[in-house]
């Protein structure tokens, strides 16, 4: 099919500047490489469009890091985060990059248990590691790191984190009460005034108002592919959508829309056609529960590998990400924080108590995307998605839609269990 | 004819099915290369249509078998080829356990399994009985013996060993241990039957049916809420199943 073996581009002096573990990076380049070509490249009936996604893998080292660095040279901030309530708006308006940070490899978890207890979340251990162990670039270039307290194993994180780089904590909420969105307020206020501080001068009216309406395109481009992909047959893969829904997390907002867009152009017409990348009888399954940050592609492999086809993430790496927009109809500065806090406080994550919206947006979810069936995805030690996932099996039993619930971590050695799980899932399915 | 192999992690299992009714069946060790021990016991048989389920049901499909099925489905023909109006089936096999739901019609609605650990699975107790010194085909039976019952508190596999040594070293009596760890096994069991739900008949399949105290104290611990029933050959129930799948 591709004659030339795909490769992510390798930078190593550029790496070696931003005090990075080279030798040990090119082996995790070279394998996330190898990984790529089999699990993306291998694809049949791949739109066209996805070549600009594959592009920012190749050049996930390397050529964004380096618009990034430009970036910062202009004394713009550049801030890490590792959830969805950290407004990026704000560091649009300012002029910087939001990178959404990786942790989702096993590779830098063994960097972490130097440090951390072994019995927690997968993610804030591999989290943790990248930037122990400075095998990611994208840890490397950040002026700050931005935490929030969405759950314990983050919140204690950050204190030992702030060792090895700056890293601020925002309080979230954890119920949505009127003083906890004052809260909440409050909060948005401070990140504020830190990013006003890095750059050395305020933000205008008019530049978080440029920024909300940029910001709402990148989301309202997602809801779109999220749209088009409930067509049968589906006009893209689970995993080729998955993988665009990380990429929002560190490309350049402006062109990642409108590359999106041009990708949605071609589904559409993909529709119009009757094509898709499935035939109608393959399994339609909507996947609800943790993130899945890159580069972890483990259950939509799984589901699609055994037949099936992935129509929707109902995750933080997904349509909690981009469900809501800010309303842009804010004027003055006050206004507009006060709408940008709306939007952030309709975020249904399970950090919060009571989070009934959630149960109700996973079922709109489900019909909206024509599922047949839901597979809920929970980390392991991620106590509010694990224990959450009781009510969201109830209203599963109670609407009669197939659900199957799997709780695991990043490594491969549950890969068989899990294999009959899921094939035992779209049987019941088919049947 | 229908054949319905089931490469397991302990054991291959083969039925044949000729007109609805079971005319073969074998059972041999996995061993370290369970595809050529597969290949051996499928030599007698002339041609047809081979079903393949178990852990080892893709590297079949690979080489010889025409389709495969999960163990869940299989053992849920299994299940319903003996006992027609069952609803739910609890397996036991080497490593993984599994309580599966059906609907009247026989087709599986729901089921719970096991996760990626050996926790309460037949690997657990044939580490426990060698830790104990007793043959997997005795332990069931040792621990019937048992009058008084020690807890085992780890389900881990590893750390229930470390516990069952200090147990040994304050000179508890190994029956009692033993007696303990199918209490450990049935405590999981019973928990992931109230999780799913179940009928007021349990067909009990796969190896672990064979030990005679799992089932006794599964009973016990129902009381008269469920009756645990099992086929003659509970091990077999998933190449049967595969079997029947295959002669549809």
């Amino acid at each position: 099919m591709n004659s030339k073996k795909f490769e992510v581009a390798a930078y190593p002096k550029m790496w070696e500047g931003l005090g990075m573990d080279v030798a040990r990076f090119d082996k995790a380049r070279q394998m996330l490489g190898e990984v790529y070509d089999k699990l993306f490249l291998s694809q049949t009936e791949r739109p066209r469009k996805m070549a600009y996604f594959d592009a920012m893998i190749a050049e996930i080292f390397g050529g964004r890091i380096k618009e990034i660095l430009a970036v910062k040279k202009s004394a713009k901030p550049v801030v890490g985060t590792f959830c969805v309530y950290i407004p990026e708006e704000i560091v649009v308006a300012a002029g910087g990059v939001c990178i959404g940070l990786c942790g989702g490899s096993p590779g830098s978890i063994p960097d972490a248990e130097k440090i951390l207890p072994r019995n927690i979340c997968p993610m804030v251990k591999s989290a943790y590691g990248f930037k122990a162990g400075r095998i990611c670039p994208y840890f490397q270039v950040v002026d700050f790191v931005y935490g929030e307290t969405t759950c314990d194993a983050k919140k204690k994180t950050w204190e030992l984190l702030d060792r090895l780089v700056p890293t601020h904590v925002m309080e979230i909420p954890q119920m949505k009460r009127a003083r906890d969105r004052a809260l909440w307020l409050e909060e948005v206020k401070d990140f504020k005034a830190k990013v006003e501080d890095i750059c050395g001068s305020e933000i205008s009216e008019d530049n978080l108002a440029g920024a909300i309406r940029l910001i709402n395109r990148k989301r309202l481009a997602l809801q779109r592919l999220t749209k088009l992909r409930a067509n049968i047959p589906a006009p893209i893969s689970g995993k080729d959508a998955l993988l665009i829904e990380q990429i929002a997390f560190y490309d350049e907002p402006e062109r990642f829309a409108a590359k999106v867009n041009e990708l949605c152009d071609e589904l559409a017409e993909r529709v119009e056609a009757g094509r898709g990348v499935a035939g109608p009888e393959s399994p339609r399954i909507m996947v609800s529960g943790t993130p899945m940050a890159l580069p972890n592609w483990k259950i939509h492999n799984l589901l699609e590998s055994a037949g099936a086809v992935v129509v929707n993430e109902e995750s933080c790496i997904g349509t909690r990400y981009f469900k809501d927009v800010i309303d842009e109809n804010g004027g003055s500065m006050a206004e507009q924080l006060a709408n940008l806090t709306d939007r952030y406080m309709r975020i249904d994550c399970s950090c919060f108590t009571p989070n009934d919206e959630r149960v109700e947006q996973v079922l709109r979810e489900y019909r909206q995307s024509k599922a047949q069936g839901i597979l809920h995805y929970s980390l392991q030690f991620c106590h509010t998605y694990n224990i959450e996932e009781i009510k969201i099996r109830e209203a599963c039993e109670r609407e009669a839609i197939p659900y199957l619930s799997i709780e695991t971590d990043y490594s491969a050695e549950d890969t068989g269990q899990l294999q009959t799980r899921i094939e035992a899932f779209l049987e019941q399915i088919g049947d | 004819m229908a054949i319905g192999i089931d490469l397991g992690s302990r054991t291959i299992k083969l039925a044949v099915i000729r007109d609805g009714e079971i005319v073969d069946q074998q059972l041999t060790e996995s061993g370290f290369d369970p595809y050529s021990q597969a290949r051996e016991m499928l030599k007698r048989y002339g041609a047809a249509k081979i079903v393949a389920t178990g852990y080892g049901r893709h590297l079949a499909h690979e080489h010889f078998a025409d389709e495969v099925i999960t163990e869940i489905k299989a053992h849920a023909l299994g299940a319903r080829y003996f006992f027609p109006f069952c609803r739910t089936v609890v397996d036991i096999g080497g490593q993984d356990s599994k309580v599966i739901g059906l609907d009247k019609k026989g087709r599986v609605s729901n089921f719970q399994m096991n996760d990626k650990c050996a926790a309460g699975t037949g690997r657990f107790l044939e580490i426990m009985a060698a830790s104990l010194g007793f043959s997997l085909n005795d332990f069931g039976a040792a621990a019937l013996k048992s009058k008084t019952e020690v807890m085992i508190n780890s389900m881990c596999t590893v750390f229930a060993e470390s516990e069952v040594i200090s147990m040994k070293n304050r000179g508890i009596p190994t029956v009692d241990i033993a007696r303990g760890v199918h209490h450990s096994v049935v405590n999981r069991l019973a928990a992931m039957l109230e999780r799913l739900g179940y009928d007021e008949e349990i067909v009990f399949s796969g190896g672990v049916a064979r030990n005679p105290c799992i089932g006794h104290m599964l009973q016990k611990c129902l009381g008269e809420r469920a009756r645990i029933i099992s086929p003659p050959d509970p091990d077999l129930m998933g190449a049967i199943g595969a079997a029947l799948h295959g002669s549809r």
